[in-house]
């Protein structure tokens, strides 16, 4: 892709009446990046792909597409194509017609027209069915052809507003592999909605995780699984969810301690800066690096097993160290112990400020 | 389904109920119908529900040959009134539904007044206006007065229709290009077959029996079906030819009922669409 395709935007605000959706939210995406944009429902998420698109007024700030100011642009001058969740094809013309209309809207000559739209057919595994109804196609086939209707187009930016929520589980997993693979081929820059945490580790090259109108956290799915910036980032990725903690620090011999009643973890760090002994944090820990006592681990002491979920590849055993609940991940083939030391490695455990929620 | 089964109580209760109703309408219509078939004669001294002893269909000749200038006046003030009044209820529908203009929510309130106001109230500052532009008493006089007067119900009509649409077709439409017009034309007016249909028989009988509006606004030449039929029944003169009166009746009501008869099928289906998602 020779066009400079990358999406800016700055101190952006949107309001519905007296509402106000996104407050001064700023974000930058590549040129070629996948970037998913990630939230609860109501969060914001799509009505920041609606402001990039130019469907919705904005009240204030900027959005750049490929270094050009287009806030006040019209959808079809910001060089976009866009996916929608319901497909939104137009019921009354042909699969053909369908892929075709905005490029005879946009006056183009006749053969490239076909040209583009065969390109496009063969690339989907549509050809087939170009000339049908979209009445009479199935659900993951009017989503192909949506995203036809979005590749003819060409454009340098593609938007995709929960395309796949629609589907059910098995063609949503085809279909994400799919898309995954049209990004590689085509280079294009993809802003990408979903409140679906395996589609966004999946597909993204970088996360932005919304609550409230506001990005929480702006990374790579790797950093963000691994060190989520806040209580609710490290809850909301992951399943099962990250065991939360209770406690106060102390120092001891070699650094910080985390510390309640039932456990003493040694965190093999020195106390964060800006905390101090005595201070309320939560310990987090992945379900996954919960692990039997053994070299190299700092033991958080003797559990009961209270329950053992059997998930095919492992198994996850529900825990509780004094008041503590915690969840570990044990092998597949695992029966119940009954009684389990379990340890952690301190490197792999988040440590979050009780009080505000952010990470130490 | 229970309690309905076949014979039971409740389907003879039901089958009762309809019957009735029936017989309330379908009476008068019998007595039309036997009567305009009668001599003179027989009507002045028969019994009012038998069957004629001698049938005729001569009131029927005679009352097609009065009402002709008024029916052909009808169609040309019909045609033109439905037409326009669709046309434009439907862009007006499509815009206040989808373009969202500051203030549009007060512009649906005050269609939604409108509507509900009866027609006399306007007649006589629509005198006045239409007389100010020298089309009072002229084929565009009335045809302006009908689609003006429709237009409240055919743009809420048609927004409601609309609203039932998913945005987000209009959403990709934009993103291709199309503008207010090309939207329209080639992808909301092509999905609005259904409420068409019921635009036009709402259209097609409230302007063809209409009595009122023709009779003040159409002027001399222009003089719809039904003023003439009223001109034939209440001669005050002579004697009173009821076999045509009976026969002009049925004649001007034959079109508004020909229209259901031929799409109730489609109307039921018009006003459901959207109810039950496709």
């Amino acid at each position: 892709m020779s066009v400079a395709s990358n999406v800016s935007v700055a101190d952006l605000q949107v309001k519905f009446g007296a509402v106000r959706v996104l407050n001064d939210l700023n974000i930058e995406v590549k040129q070629s990046e996948f970037v998913v944009l990630l939230g609860p429902s109501g969060c914001g998420k799509s009505t920041l792909l609606n402001a990039i698109a130019g469907l919705i007024d904005v009240s204030g700030g900027k959005v750049m597409i490929g270094g050009r100011d287009v806030t006040h642009e019209e959808p079809k001058d910001r060089n976009i194509a866009m996916v929608f969740q319901s497909y939104a094809l137009y019921p009354t013309m042909s699969v053909r017609k369908n892929l075709s209309f905005g490029l005879s809207v946009a006056g183009m000559a006749k053969p490239e027209i076909t040209r583009r739209v065969q390109a496009a057919a063969e690339l989907l595994k549509i050809g087939d069915l170009l000339d049908r109804r979209p009445s009479a196609l199935s659900g993951g086939q009017r989503q192909r052809v949506a995203i036809g209707r979005a590749l003819v187009r060409e454009a340098p930016v593609y938007l995709f507003d929960e395309p796949l929520s629609n589907l059910d589980a098995q063609l949503r997993a085809e279909l994400r592999v799919e898309i995954k693979r049209l990004h590689k081929r085509i280079g294009a820059t993809i802003i990408f909605v979903t409140h679906d945490q395996i589609e966004a580790l999946t597909l993204a090259d970088r996360i932005a995780i919304m609550r409230g109108g506001k990005i929480l956290q702006y990374d790579t799915p790797r950093t963000i699984y691994a060190k989520p910036a806040n209580l609710y980032v490290a809850g909301f990725i992951g399943s099962p969810a990250m065991n939360f903690i209770k406690g106060h620090l102390e120092t001891g011999d070699d650094g910080a301690l985390f510390a309640n009643d039932d456990m003493r973890f040694a965190l093999r760090r020195p106390l964060p800066p800006g905390t101090s002994v005595g201070q309320a944090v939560t310990l987090g820990l992945r379900p996954e690096h919960v692990v039997p006592a053994g070299d190299g681990v700092v033991a958080l002491g003797v559990a009961d097993v209270e329950l053992l979920e059997t998930m095919g590849a492992d198994s996850l055993a529900w825990c509780r160290i004094g008041a503590c609940q915690l969840t570990t991940r044990l092998d597949g083939a695992a029966s119940n112990p009954g009684r389990i030391a379990l340890a952690a490695d301190p490197q792999e455990a988040s440590l979050f400020d009780t009080q505000t929620g952010d990470r130490l | 389904m229970s309690g309905l089964h076949r014979n039971g109580p409740a389907r003879v209760a039901i089958y009762t109920c309809l019957i009735a109703m029936a017989l309330v309408v379908l009476g008068p219509l019998y007595v039309m119908v036997i009567t305009s078939l009668k001599h003179m004669n027989e009507i002045s001294t028969g019994n009012i529900l038998a069957l004629p002893h001698v049938p005729t269909i001569a009131p029927w000749l005679v009352s097609a040959h009065k009402l002709s200038a008024g029916f052909f006046n009808s169609v040309k003030i019909l045609i033109p009134s439905v037409i326009i009044s669709i046309a434009v209820g439907a862009i007006a529908g499509y815009a206040l539904q989808f373009w969202r203009l500051p203030g549009s929510n007060l512009l649906v309130l005050i269609l939604l007044i409108g509507a509900f106001i009866p027609y006399a109230v306007f007649i006589y500052p629509m005198v006045r206006i239409l007389a100010f532009f020298g089309l009072f008493g002229t084929l565009a006089g009335i045809v302006i007065v009908h689609t003006t007067f429709g237009l409240p119900v055919m743009t809420i009509l048609f927004k409601n229709f609309y609203s039932s649409l998913p945005i987000e077709l209009f959403k990709a439409a934009r993103i291709d290009g199309a503008g207010f017009w090309r939207i329209f034309a080639s992808i909301i007016f092509p999905m609005s077959t259904p409420i068409v249909i019921v635009a036009v028989i709402l259209q097609v009988t409230g302007i063809w029996n209409d009595f009122l509006l023709g009779l003040v606004f159409a002027g001399r030449d222009n003089m719809p079906m039904t003023v003439e039929l009223n001109n034939i029944v209440t001669t005050t003169t002579g004697t009173r030819f009821y076999n045509q009166d009976m026969a002009a009746t049925i004649l001007t009501a034959a079109v508004p009922l020909l229209v259901y008869l031929l799409s109730g099928r489609w109307f039921v289906r018009g006003i459901t669409a959207g109810a039950v998602k496709g």
